[in-house]
């Protein structure tokens, strides 16, 4: 039954870690389900519950909580010099506050199985006292304020002290055997390390960064050289390199080492004198609505970076995408947009970034750093755009038509899918629209879409032509977990919310291995998925 | 997300507006007790589900989020096929957002069910101090249009229940009232096991676009 399968799915891979949570209005980078939980609906639901939901069911919080909790002991070190706590928001405190007061519950549990229980509700007013003094030793072990008095949803909000996460984690790991993964910031790092949280810097990283930084200093930069570049590139570039291999593999820099300062500087005045020439007329008749959607986009890009909280940084955005918008009328301003500027800005400015680029305050920087970040920003998304322009002109005919052709290609290599799909009703369009209109970024972490840029940037026509089989790739990844839904709804709810949150290079490694692996089999051979 | 339980109807209900007016927070408020100021620009359309209880019946409220901006409206259209509610919002602290209610009507009225039961949702009422659309004057356009209407908060969840409520509570009416002709309105019955709901005829499969 669609119950069991829910249930089944949510609980089944131990080994994975944590529940999925719904990302509606998609909170990028999606959130972490283990540090910011919300409760399965009540099967009742209660009209006029204006109570925060998280107060309601002790019993369902726990079982909801019964899977991976992920623990790295190395990570407690990074964590406890961190100012933690800072980044946690009051309701993530709250959260793990109900975290450790359900530990409390789910153990008095099982010592109190003879409790009368509804479905919904847990009582214990019997065992109040014990509860309470459980409630007490918790307290005091995970420094963390909880209820003395059960049933009351004023929970004390002491600030988390920020250490008391790693000896919460190290209790649970003493309960729990499982597989052991970093447990990632309710800001996802953007930085590319692999997901494992190993080291930046392997013997083999190390000597695929002298590669790179070779082949760089190479006095002739010519074809062959960029060939070379793009060729070790597909695998993924070192962060240090990332900056200038990306300006180059767009086109944006020069081949030619000779002729790179003076096209660089050419291009960079030549931004700001748009900025001198249009930037003022956001206010007129004919651009004022253009400018208003932007400015209402900008703070909900990256709403849960801090980077892009800054004002400085939301004005660059501002005026990359008026500018842009204004000298592209065929398409103009559309929501999605706003996202690309994203990975270049991040790019550009972790050149001059040593740690955390997400925290990162841009106004330290030297004000024409700053200039030439935003101006290279403005010129490589230009660039981007012009392979996929026709996605934003009116109907947006290049969507429809990437959205058929995975649908297609789809119906060739997954027929089990394919027909699932069909037989709920679920029409690609209702989910594969945003992975065409945003380049899956809404669909994972900043730092796999960094790494996937640098693939779609060592191909030719990534972001227009291989995107279509990564997008497939993708999919298929999740065919299990697809074939498990049988509703419409649980389906459609699944693909606008797929688990990534912990993907890291090792996945989109894997993904884009697949992606080439069907293009292999699949490109320049339309007649081969064509029913 | 969507109940485990059996549900009597299932009924698909667009939320509909200009860009920024709290669409997505509606959604989220209803069906997660949720409101969030970190989400982000709604793409495409994103979907969530909600069973109520009314009159003894269970409703599944699934409920399409669209998005706001003029350029996608050829790709939303195609879902408003098989809606049978809908909400169309503006922000009462901006009056431009009302002033093409009028065109998001139009566009309804193109693309979906005549009998589709629309509601008029004046969102961010806790900014009143900002407020720069009359509630009588919207009122009364409401009611010369024949649209259901309130003014609701996401943010402090004020009349959001009772918005959506409201709409699946005359859509049921709707399709019990049998007005309209059966298999115009794509509301499916799916489970009669409840003991006192009235013998309930089997309707064709829902059409789920």
């Amino acid at each position: 039954m669609a119950t069991d399968n829910r249930i089944n799915f949510w609980r089944r891979n131990t080994k994975v870690p944590g529940s999925v949570q719904p990302v509606y209005g998609a909170q990028h980078p999606p959130l972490d389900p283990r540090l910011r939980r919300t409760y399965p609906k009540d099967t009742k639901p209660k009209f006029n519950n204006l109570k925060s939901k998280k107060a309601c069911s002790f019993h369902e919080f726990a079982c909801s909580t019964n899977d991976a909790w992920d623990i790295d002991d190395e990570e407690d070190d990074n964590f406890c010099g961190t100012p933690f706590s800072a980044s946690f928001t009051p309701s993530v405190q709250i959260d793990l506050q109900n975290w450790v007061t359900n530990q409390v519950f789910s153990d008095l549990e099982s010592k109190y199985k003879s409790l009368p229980k509804t479905r919904n509700k847990y009582k214990i007013k019997s065992c109040q006292n014990n509860v309470n003094s459980a409630l007490a030793g918790a307290s005091a072990k995970y420094h963390v304020g909880v209820p003395l008095n059960v049933g009351k949803t004023n929970f004390l909000s002491s600030s988390a002290n920020p250490c008391f996460l790693s000896s919460v984690r190290s209790s649970l790991q003493k309960q729990q055997s499982l597989p052991v993964r970093p447990i990632i910031p309710l800001v996802a790092r953007i930085s590319d390390q692999n997901a494992s949280g190993a080291p930046p810097m392997t013997v083999r990283e190390k000597s695929r960064l002298d590669k790179f930084k070779q082949l760089l200093a190479s006095p002739n930069t010519d074809l062959a050289i960029t060939e070379e570049l793009r060729k070790h590139s597909w695998s993924g570039i070192p962060r240090e390199v990332r900056p200038i291999t990306w300006r180059l593999l767009s086109g944006y820099l020069p081949a030619n080492k000779e002729r790179r300062e003076l096209v660089l500087k050419r291009k960079r005045e030549e931004y700001f004198g748009f900025i001198e020439q249009y930037y003022h007329s956001r206010t007129d008749e004919h651009y004022k609505d253009t400018y208003r959607q932007i400015h209402i986009d900008i703070p909900r890009t990256n709403p849960l970076i801090p980077l892009f909280q800054q004002p400085a940084v939301q004005e660059v955005f501002e005026r990359i995408l008026f500018i842009w918008a204004i000298r592209h009328p065929a398409s103009g301003y559309v929501q999605g947009i706003n996202d690309l500027v994203t990975p270049f800005f991040v790019v550009f400015l972790s050149e001059f970034v040593t740690e955390d680029v997400e925290n990162f305050d841009v106004a330290a920087l030297p004000l024409e750093t700053q200039r030439n970040i935003e101006a290279d920003s403005f010129w490589c998304m230009s660039k981007l755009l012009d392979g996929i322009q026709d996605n934003y002109t009116f109907a947006q005919p290049g969507i429809q038509n990437k959205v058929k052709a995975l649908e297609e290609l789809v119906s060739r290599i997954d027929v089990d899918i394919h027909n699932h799909f069909k037989k709920y009703e679920v029409e690609y369009l209702q989910f594969a629209f945003r992975w065409m209109n945003n380049l899956l970024m809404r669909e994972l972490p900043l730092r796999c879409t960094i790494r996937l840029w640098d693939t779609y940037q060592a191909e030719a026509e990534g972001f227009s032509h291989f995107h279509l089989y990564v997008c497939a790739a993708f999919l298929i990844e999740w065919r299990k977990e697809i074939l498990c839904m049988v509703d419409f709804q649980s389906l459609l709810m699944l693909l606008q919310n797929l688990p990534t949150i912990h993907w890291g290079n090792e996945e989109v490694g894997l993904l884009l291995a697949e992606a080439y692996r069907l293009k292999y089999m699949f490109a320049d051979a339309p007649n081969h998925y064509k029913r | 997300m969507g109940s485990d339980e059996a549900y009597n109807f299932v009924f698909k209900v667009v939320l509909i507006g200009e860009s920024g007016v709290g669409k997505s927070n509606l959604l989220s408020r209803f069906t997660k007790n949720e409101f969030n100021h970190d989400s982000r620009t709604t793409i495409g359309v994103e979907f969530s589900t909600r069973t109520v209880q009314l009159n003894g019946f269970y409703i599944k409220a699934q409920i399409w989020d669209t998005a706001g901006l003029e350029r996608y409206r050829a790709i939303t259209s195609a879902y408003y096929r098989g809606a049978v509610g809908a909400l169309l919002v503006y922000d009462i602290t901006k009056h431009l957002t009302y002033e093409s209610v009028e065109r998001w009507l139009k566009e309804l009225y193109d693309h979906a069910d005549p009998h589709i039961v629309v509601m008029l949702v004046g969102n961010k009422t806790d900014l009143e101090s900002e407020r720069s659309v009359p509630t009588e004057e919207a009122k009364d356009f409401a009611e010369k249009k024949g649209l259901l209407f309130l003014e609701t908060s996401a943010l402090q969840s004020t009349n959001v229940e009772a918005a959506f409520n409201k709409v699946l509570e005359e859509i049921h009416k709707k399709v019990n009232s049998k007005e309209v002709v059966r298999g115009s309105i794509n509301a499916v019955t799916l489970n009669s096991s409840r003991a006192e709901s009235q013998e309930e005829e089997k309707k064709p499969c829902c059409k789920n676009i």
